[in-house]
């Protein structure tokens, strides 16, 4: 394979370079795309994300530190990190068990489920949130019942743990699924060969060869848990300092004007997800090395 | 057994008094723009309640666009008390899940509205376009900022004061729909809540004037400062009557009737009418209202019931799926 490309390579008309280079457009080309891909970049991605840490700043620390002490910040923030802490979880024992099921056996239906699972990517957040407004409310199918024993769902926690979940599912099943795929179930069958149970197979083998991807999934599906706005909104109530996670506070504290404490819950968000990032790039690398 | 019965004694008054002290939890749904005015209010109410039984009551507050509000409690949440911005949105409550009787509207003076509001102008410093009234809202070249009818309380007051100037201005229900059809053709965005659309005018400064509640308006002033924007105040506008309700069926079972009750009636007190007046609504108390006249500019106003025969009849024919207002935004 790569002793063709080169080969091809070396039969075009190019100029005898000492490294061969990925393209053989002119230098103006190159030069007007990479303008243009780092001017995308800082205007989409890094001028945002600069404003945010600029305006949450403009008072200075003490403002911006004295923004997280409010106790409806601190009750979006607990209430955001619980979600996270329950959704995650949830997800990763759901992502496991549907990549397993799907990569490794055969069984009538198998399109259908993995086409399933995508659902929550295909539909809008405000409809995930909706449905549960659907099966949940007070006109919804259980609202009545629930509400005659005091259970509450929506417009309280677990209807926001339950829309986070519901749109953070597919993140990690969705990862593993063409990693196990690749992978095939040689190592399973050999496993059991030796004599191993199945339990053993999966601590033993399936888990080592899927870990890095999984770690990966789990970041993802962190970030989104924790970023989710539409589908929280619609199920939330928006009561202050119990229902609103730190993206609902944040619009909250946007709309009466408050920008510095708005910016700087944003920014703790960003924050997070920066976290989120560097935590992911470094299970990247440590993954190209321990295959390298 | 003197010292026994000593001991009984103190003991039973303490668990009477450890049993009457109790701490309360009140939610009460409101609209957009009281956010500040509760915030001010739930303080004063629960020093009032902690006064006069010793117990503390902690006030929740939950805001958004006040359709979507009233939606929200017809799905269930929680609601001991609503304050939204019209009567119609409270009557949903009643239509739509019997939350609350049919005659909620008459429990309280002035029909269960406690302070009232009126719709003024928001325009720029130095009022580039020369806004003056109404008129000026439908002339070519003009943009106007409003909410959406459907889900802001705030938007249909906006409508109302359009409709009901134009109707009394040329005289037919016709030329008042071309009228209000015109203003709407200026609209370039239609935000859900009031509180969304004073954000798109004054942050993201879309718009020559964005028609709002008068306390919306002021309290824009307040909080960016009177060399910014003026308020214009048109020469006639609607009397905006937010209304107040107990969630009956909530309150029953939470069993917080009592204190929910109180909260509203409280609005209607001195220290009530006080804090509105406060936070720019206009107080329904005499002496309330005299003591802060000059913060509320004189002009004539007019009522829904005398123009369009009560909210459930506005809210029947413009509002409605299909309605006049549907006609007018979809051609």
């Amino acid at each position: 394979m790569a002793a063709s490309v080169t080969s091809t390579l070396s039969t075009l008309p190019t100029p005898s370079s000492t490294a061969p280079r990925a393209t053989h457009d002119a230098r103006w080309v190159r030069w007007t795309l990479t303008t243009i891909a780092l001017l995308f970049l800082g205007f989409f991605l890094v001028l945002p994300l600069v404003a945010v840490f600029a305006e949450a700043l403009r008072h200075g620390l003490r403002a911006y530190l004295a923004s997280f002490s409010d106790p409806d910040a601190l009750a979006s923030i607990k209430l955001t990190l619980l979600t996270a802490a329950i959704a995650v979880p949830a997800n990763l024992v759901f992502g496991i068990s549907a990549a397993w099921l799907i990569a490794k056996f055969n069984f009538r239906g198998k399109s259908v489920l993995t086409t399933l699972i995508d659902l929550p990517f295909a539909v809008s957040p405000v409809i995930s949130g909706l449905i549960y407004v659907l099966v949940f409310g007070l006109q919804g199918w259980f609202g009545g019942w629930l509400i005659e024993h005091n259970l509450k769902v929506i417009f309280a926690v677990p209807g926001i743990v339950l829309a986070t979940t519901f749109v953070t599912f597919p993140i990690i099943a969705r990862e593993l699924i063409p990693l196990m795929q690749a992978q095939g179930s040689d190592e399973e069958y050999a496993a059991i060969t030796l004599g191993a149970n199945g339990w053993q197979t999966f601590w033993r083998v399936t888990l080592p060869n899927i870990k890095w991807g999984l770690l990966y999934g789990v970041i993802l599906c962190n970030a989104r848990a924790m970023g989710e706005f539409g589908a929280v909104s619609v199920v939330s109530g928006h009561i202050r300092g119990e229902t609103n996670t730190m993206p609902l506070h944040v619009e909250i504290l946007y709309n009466e004007y408050n920008f510095v404490a708005a910016f700087a819950v944003a920014s703790l968000l960003a924050l997070l997800a920066i976290v989120t990032l560097v935590l992911k790039s470094l299970v990247e690398w440590r993954h190209a090395r321990s295959r390298a | 057994m003197k010292l026994k019965s000593l001991l009984l004694t103190s003991l039973a008054l303490a668990l009477a008094t450890g049993a009457t002290a109790k701490t309360i939890e009140l939610l009460n749904v409101s609209y957009d723009p009281t956010r500040e005015f509760y915030v001010e209010y739930n303080k004063v109410f629960a020093a009032y309640w902690k006064a006069k039984t010793g117990d503390e009551v902690i006030v929740k507050q939950s805001h958004g666009g006040s359709g979507k509000q009233a939606r929200a409690v017809v799905d269930g949440l929680q609601a001991d008390v609503v304050t939204l911005a019209l009567a119609a949105d409270v009557d949903a409550l009643y239509a739509n899940a019997k939350l609350v009787p049919e005659g909620w509207q008459k429990r309280l003076p002035n029909n269960s509205a406690p302070y009232t509001s009126t719709i003024v102008f928001l325009v720029r410093k130095g009022n580039p376009k020369g806004i003056k009234d109404w008129d000026d809202l439908v002339k070519p070249g003009v943009s106007v900022i409003t909410p959406n009818p459907k889900t802001s309380g705030g938007a249909r007051w906006n409508y109302l004061g359009a409709w009901g100037y134009a109707l009394r201005k040329y005289g037919s229900e016709a030329a008042a729909q071309e009228f209000v059809g015109k203003l709407y053709k200026n609209v370039p965005v239609l935000d859900s809540g009031a509180r969304g659309s004073t954000t798109t005018f004054v942050q993201r400064e879309i718009g020559d004037v964005a028609i709002s509640w008068e306390n919306e308006a002021y309290l824009v002033l307040k909080e960016f400062g009177a060399d910014k924007f003026e308020i214009v105040v048109p020469s006639v506008s609607v009397l905006a009557e937010p209304t107040v309700s107990v969630v009956d069926k909530v309150a029953r079972k939470k069993g917080t009737e009592a204190v929910a009750k109180a909260y509203l009636d409280y609005l209607y007190s001195n220290e009530g009418q006080n804090v509105a007046a406060r936070n720019f609504y206009r107080p329904r108390n005499a002496a309330v209202a005299v003591k802060y006249a000059a913060n509320f500019a004189k002009l004539d106003l007019f009522t829904v019931d005398e123009v369009f025969g009560g909210w459930t009849k506005a809210q029947k024919t413009h509002f409605a799926d299909g309605g006049v207002f549907d006609q007018i935004y979809s051609k």
